[in-house]
Parts: structure tokens; sequence; C-alpha cells
């Protein structure tokens, strides 16, 4: 089993208003959560990435946490303050040029010695791209042609320098990306950091069947997950790659407590807290596409059909149809007799795994054993502390059993994955 | 000739690449022992080498005081990128972070990205001081106590104090706000090397610290003068502006050789006047000119680090010291304190005060 700790993110799955809540910025809180991670032998950190903030009705977003620091300097500093554990950045291949990312990449894997990865992601709105040069003129179909250049390029800089250590020039030609000259790093103690790719579309599949090492991928049943996982492993082989040359790890919440029961109500409870009376509203302004903020949160659902076609919400991808979204909730609340924040409770989704640390284990063992997963992106809904009871509790039962490691046996990121050295294209 | 200040210095600690961690490190460290106001790391997309903010960034959960510096292409890079990393250093740093805006001027640079030809070098640096414009922006996008956690009405951020920058430049526009809160510094200190002229207007535009080229003492407090009067000009407080001169140093290996001073035939290596001679010498130069008020300071690119910065701190370092010419501890955490500059306001915060007054 692998695992990885996922900085509390930028939506409202973290609390904020828990009084054990702390700063999302400070370098502390990104110290705490490494180490907790390395503490449990988690095979790498991940961090997510903003490049605008979010906008609601034409104004910033306000009710969740606002604001994060720059991923892959964060990730060199914590190189000093860990030892094995790997860092995983978040970076767009759509507002980045390969030659610089390459050579960040390269840089924080010199700098802690074997351990960096790059989730690639892409974008292709316009909204984001107000804060570019490049501006938002990629089709949303080129997304995945961009990325898939993108990574091919970064390796052709990455494979340009001897496994010895001599400089040669490189010269990439392709539709997206002219560029030739001398790379400035040397080949890097990975000889390439990991390449993750979040996304379940299929594209997104195929693209990580040809070109990822990880995919984050969304949490789901265990007859979804086991479909899911015998699909992209069965598309590798046409890459010429082994089904164990990506792993597939979908990101999940866990809750635990003493018993399952208490671990159902404190469950329950930080669904509550994570659906404030604003972020209600909020949510069924994000169906609805309309301002509601005259609406009781504790009240009925709006009686009217959502605006199609809106653009209230900036910056954040609007999931599913509307109007089918809508219908849905109003069943859900007539049925059951909910507000309009009741319904919103019951409809967000509910945590990956709940329960007693022996049964959070046997559930996670259950998933990489039934072939629906190669681990899990642990995603914490408190920063700095949302690990210390899953890496004190959980952890050394998966230890004794032997489903998860109980040292480091290797020191590169590579190693902990148990994926191949990749091959120097001289 | 201007008024005697406090003594700043600086050094480089770049040199022959280097790809681990440790050698950075022990050589930050020892600039903090001599109680320097910072280090700097050039770097270049030209030549090899680890990303210098990275390497720094990487360098300062060990270290407590010392600045950090690393030098930022704005040439083929995102503004808004430079903007979020060296304000994400100076949360890193808790407050350590300045950079030192730099330009790309080859086609071979030019190559290694593609999008655009190379450009002559007065609209490089029209378009780095754009980039350290916008920066200083995006710093103060979010005002100090934008994030107010307030649980009653389940806001986590005052939204009225965030504030899009729209700023458009002559090669690049940028909306904002931010996506870092501002940094503990409030703006990281922004340092330009004045050698050319067009990076001179620059410098007097946007830096919070200038390096200059001088053979003599004289001339040093002419460039110094003609910054100060500049930026005064352009409306700014030339108190708030520090003036490094920046020499390259081989302290060599003798204690003192034969005729020390200043070289002004061919360089050897980094930019500035080319220095040679003992610790000593460098000490009896650096108070000769200090004291006659030609600078604030100096910035010490050793043409070998490992030896010549060890010479620096434990020789010439500890003699200024000795003589009560320079600290021998910093004071304050954070680069600005170490400069004597003060944390500035956000531009927002201020206009709205003013409106309100109004």
């Amino acid at each position: 089993m692998h695992l990885a700790a996922h900085f509390p993110g930028v939506n409202n799955t973290t609390v904020w208003a828990d009084p054990r809540s702390g700063s999302q910025i400070d370098f502390s809180s990104f110290e705490h959560l490494a180490r907790t991670a390395e503490r449990g032998k988690f095979d790498f950190f991940f961090l997510a990435e903003g490049l605008r903030l979010r906008e609601h009705n034409g104004r910033i977003h306000d009710l969740d946490v606002v604001g994060r620091p720059e991923s892959l300097t964060v990730l060199n500093a914590l190189a000093a303050v860990t030892e094995r554990l790997g860092l995983a950045a978040t970076v767009n291949a759509t507002f980045n040029e390969p030659y610089e990312l390459a050579r960040r990449l390269a840089t924080l894997d010199h700098l802690s010695a074997g351990r960096a990865a790059w989730n690639v992601v892409t974008s292709s709105d316009a909204f984001t791209g107000e804060n570019f040069r490049r501006g938002g003129y990629l089709d949303r179909a080129d997304r995945y042609v961009r990325a898939a250049e993108f990574v091919a390029t970064a390796r052709e800089l990455w494979d340009s320098w001897t496994p010895d250590g001599v400089s040669r020039p490189f010269s990439h030609e392709g539709p997206q990306f002219t560029i030739s000259g001398e790379f400035t790093v040397p080949r890097s103690p990975q000889g390439h950091p990991v390449v993750i790719q979040a996304g379940d579309s299929d594209e997104g599949r195929e693209f990580a069947a040809s070109a990822a090492d990880v995919i984050f991928t969304r949490h789901g049943t265990l007859e979804a997950g086991r479909a899911f996982y015998a699909d992209v492993k069965s598309r590798l082989a046409a890459y010429g790659r082994q089904p164990d040359d990506l792993r597939i790890m979908p990101g999940v919440t866990v809750v635990t407590g003493d018993t399952d029961a208490e671990a159902q109500e404190l469950a329950y409870e930080i669904r509550r807290r994570q659906v404030s009376p604003q972020n209600a509203i909020l949510a069924a302004e994000q169906v609805w596409g309309t301002d509601l903020s005259a609406y009781d949160p504790e009240g009925p659902l709006p009686d009217f059909d959502p605006v199609p076609d809106s653009g209230i919400t900036q910056g954040r991808v609007r999931h599913g149809d509307p109007l089918e979204t809508a219908a849905r909730w109003r069943a859900l609340a007539e049925a059951k007799g909910l507000s309009l924040r009741g319904t919103v409770i019951k409809t967000t989704a509910r945590q990956s795994f709940v329960g007693s640390p022996a049964t959070v284990a046997a559930e996670l063992t259950a998933f990489v054993d039934g072939r629906a997963a190669d681990g899990f992106i642990l995603v914490p809904h408190l920063t700095p502390g949302g690990l210390d009871d899953f890496v004190d509790r959980v952890v050394p039962i998966l230890q004794e059993s032997g489903a998860f490691r109980s040292a480091y046996t290797g020191s590169t990121l590579r190693s902990h994955l148990g994926l191949p050295e990749p091959v120097w294209k001289g | 000739m201007s008024a005697r200040t406090h003594l700043h210095l600086a050094a480089e600690i770049g040199g022959p690449p280097h790809y681990d961690a440790g050698h950075y490190l022990r050589l930050a460290e020892l600039a903090e022992d001599g109680a320097l106001d910072y280090v700097t790391l050039g770097d270049s997309f030209a030549r090899p080498g680890l990303d210098a903010l990275a390497v720094l960034a990487r360098v300062a959960p060990g270290t407590d005081r010392i600045g950090l510096v690393p030098t930022v292409t704005t040439t083929h890079t995102e503004p808004f990128h430079v903007s979020s990393a060296v304000a994400t250093l100076d949360w890193v740093s808790r407050g350590r972070a300045g950079w030192q805006a730099d330009v790309s001027t080859t086609e071979a640079e030019a190559r290694l990205f593609g999008r655009r030809r190379a450009a002559p070098p007065a609209a490089l640096w029209q378009e780095a001081g754009e980039v350290a414009d916008v920066s200083g922006r995006l710093w103060d996008s979010w005002e100090d106590d934008a994030e107010i956690r307030d649980t009653a009405t389940g806001r986590f951020i005052d939204r009225d104090k965030l504030h899009h920058v729209d700023f458009a430049g002559t090669a690049f526009t940028v909306k904002g706000p931010a996506i870092v809160p501002r940094p503990p510094q409030g703006r990281p200190v922004t340092v330009l090397d004045a050698t050319t002229a067009p990076a001179r207007e620059a410098a007097a535009r946007h830096a919070d610290v200038v390096h200059i080229r001088a053979t003599t003492p004289e001339q040093a407090a002419a460039v110094r003068d003609e910054v100060r009067a500049r930026a005064a000009a352009l409306g700014r407080d030339p108190a708030a502006l520090r003036v490094l001169v920046a020499l390259t140093v081989d302290l060599g290996d003798v204690e003192t050789t034969p005729e020390p001073g200043l070289e002004t035939g061919p360089r050897l290596a980094g930019r500035g006047t080319y220095f040679r001679g003992g610790p000593v010498d460098l000490a009896d130069l650096i108070a000769r000119w200090h004291g006659s008020g030609a600078a604030d300071g100096f910035h010490l690119t050793p043409i070998t680090p490992e030896r010549d910065l060890e010479r620096i701190v434990n020789g010439t370092v500890a003699l200024l010291q000795h003589r009560s010419l320079f600290r021998t501890f910093h004071p304050g955490g954070t680069l600005r304190e170490h400069l004597g500059l003060p944390r500035p306001a956000s531009r927002y915060a201020t206009a709205r005060t003013a409106a309100k007054g109004a």
C-alpha cells in the first residue's frame, strides 16, 4: 500500500472554523504535516496549486480558506526538514514553459536527493489566464495535447545530460514547443522526477497510461474502483509499459473514532461544519446559478428551476447537470423533510473511510487487496494536525498486518513507489 | 558627500555550480555568523546551475537571520509566478527574502523558451521594472488584516481587503489579486544592479537596495547621489534606498599582498570592481569608503567562495566589528530590519484610509 498526505486545500473540505485549525500559510503548518507524514512512513506529501482566487457573483469568494504559498518553493524548504518523504507539487502545464519548469523540478530533485514529483494539471480557462502573459487562449480539447508534449519535452531536457554528467545540446520541435539549447541542470537523482496525473476523464486515463507514474483519482465504491483500476492498467500495454509502472491512488478522507459509532457521529459533525449556513447558500447558488442570498439556509430550497449556463462561479468547475441536481435535491428535501442546509449536508459526499482505526485499516486494505487502488492520497480537514490520528492509530495497524511499510527501504520517491528507474534516452 | 549611515554588508555565495544543498547552506551559515545583511545567489538560464530561489528556499529552514536574495530572471518568466515565488520565499524564511531582478539578453536564452526573440537591454529593463512594479502591487493586494476567520458570519477573509491589481504593462497584463497572502515583510526586498543606464532607471524607480560599480569613493558617491536624486524626482524617499558598492574580491593566499587594492584591468569573475589584497586591506577599504559617505555598504563577490567568504567573515568583518564599524549580531529578524528599512503599508490600505478620510 502507498500513502500520501495532501495539505488541506482551498475548499470547504477544510474546516477553518475549528479551534484547532492553524495557519494555511505559515511554514510551521507545512512542516508539521510533512513531519507527521514522514513519521508515518508515507510515500509523499502533496501540494495543490492556485493561480487565481475564486470568485462568486463577481466578488472574491470569502467563505473557504483563501490563499496559499507557491508549491515548489515550499517543497524546497520542506526538503530541509524531512529526509525520506516524497515532495509533490501541482504545477500547471498551460501557464508555464517546459524549460523553466523542467529546471525547477530537476532542482527540487537535486536539493531533496531524489524526492521530487510533479502533478501535471492543465487549464483552458480565460479567467485564470488573466494573470498570465499567455492569457486564456488554450482550447479545452488541446489541454492534454499540450500536457503530453510538455511532459515529453521536460523528459528530453532531463535526459539531455548523460548519467555521468556531460551536458549535451537539446532540440525539440513540436506543435506546442520549439526550443533548443543546453539545459542548466545535470541529470537529477531520480533521472526523471515522478509524474502524477490528476483526472478521471477518458483523455486523462489515456494520458496517465502513456506518461504518468501515479494517477490521482476520485474515490468511489469498491466496485467502481475495481473497474477504474482494471481499465487504466489495461491501457498501459499499448505504450509498452507494465501494470506496476503506474500507481493508482484515489484521494480520500478518513474519520476515526474509538468505536465505529463514535466515528460516524464525528463524521457527521465534520460535514455539518464543512457546510456552514453561508456555505449552504453558496452550494445552492452554484446549482441554481443565481443569487440566493435572500434565502434562509434553514428554510426550504428554491421552488424554481436553475438558470442554465450561469457564470456565477469563476475558478471552480461546475459538476453535472444543474436541472437534474436541483430535482434530486428537491426530492430528497421533500422525502426527509430537510432544510436547504440539511439537504446540502446530506448530499455533500460523506467521508471515504469512517470507523475505528481497525475498521479503517481493514477497509483500506480491502481496496488494495481487491485491486481497486494501489494506495491513497489522504485529504485531512484540519491544518496542520489533520493526520495526527491517522498516523498514530491507523498506520501501526497497517504496519502490523504487513499491509504498509514499517521503515523506508530506499531514499528516493521512486523507490518508495516501487517504480522502475527511467531508461536514459541518449 | 552624504551623511554616514550604518554599514551594510552582503556576499554572493555562487560560483562554480554545486548540486547539493550542503555547500550553499555552509556558506549561508558562515555569512550569518558574520552578521551580514544578506547573501545573494546569482542565476541565469545561460549557464549550468540550479534554480537560485529554490536553493535559498532549501537553505532557509537551516538559517535564522541571514537575508536570502536570489537572482530571478524577468525576461522569459511569468510575472505572477515570480511574485508568488518571492513572496513564498519570504514566508518560508519568516521575513528574510529579497530578490535581484535580472534580464536575459541573448538569442540563446530566447531559444530555450521559443516564445519570442531576444530584445535590446532597454526594453528588457523596462519590462524588469514592470515586473518589480506588479510584484509590489501583488504583495500589497492582500491587506495585512485581510484574513479574519469570522465564525459568526462564516467569512474567512474580508474581501474588501483583497484587491485586483489590474496591471497593464508594455509586455504583459496581470489581473490579481495575489494567490499568496501578504508576506511577512509586506514587500520582500528588491535589489537591482544599476551598472548599466537602463538598469539604473529601473533601480531608481523600484529598488530598495542598489548595487553599483565604482573604482574610487568619489565615483561611488557620485553614482549614489545620482540614484538617490533620480529616486527623489520620482517621488520616492531617498532615505529608503540603500546603495551598496559591488566588489569582486580575491583575498589570495597570503594575509597581505604587496600591492593591495582595486584593479581596473580585466575582471576575473562576477560583477563589480575587482579587489585584490588581504582581509585587513579589504576592511581598510570598506572603512575608508563608508566613512567618507561614499556608500551605504558593500556587496562582495568572492572569486572562490569557500576560501574567500571565510576570510571575509573571520578577517575583514571581525576587524570591522572590532573597530565598532559593523554589528556583531543581528538585532532584528527580517531582512528589512537588517537594512534599516521600514515595513511598508499596503498601498491599497493607504488608499482606502485616505478615501475614508476625504
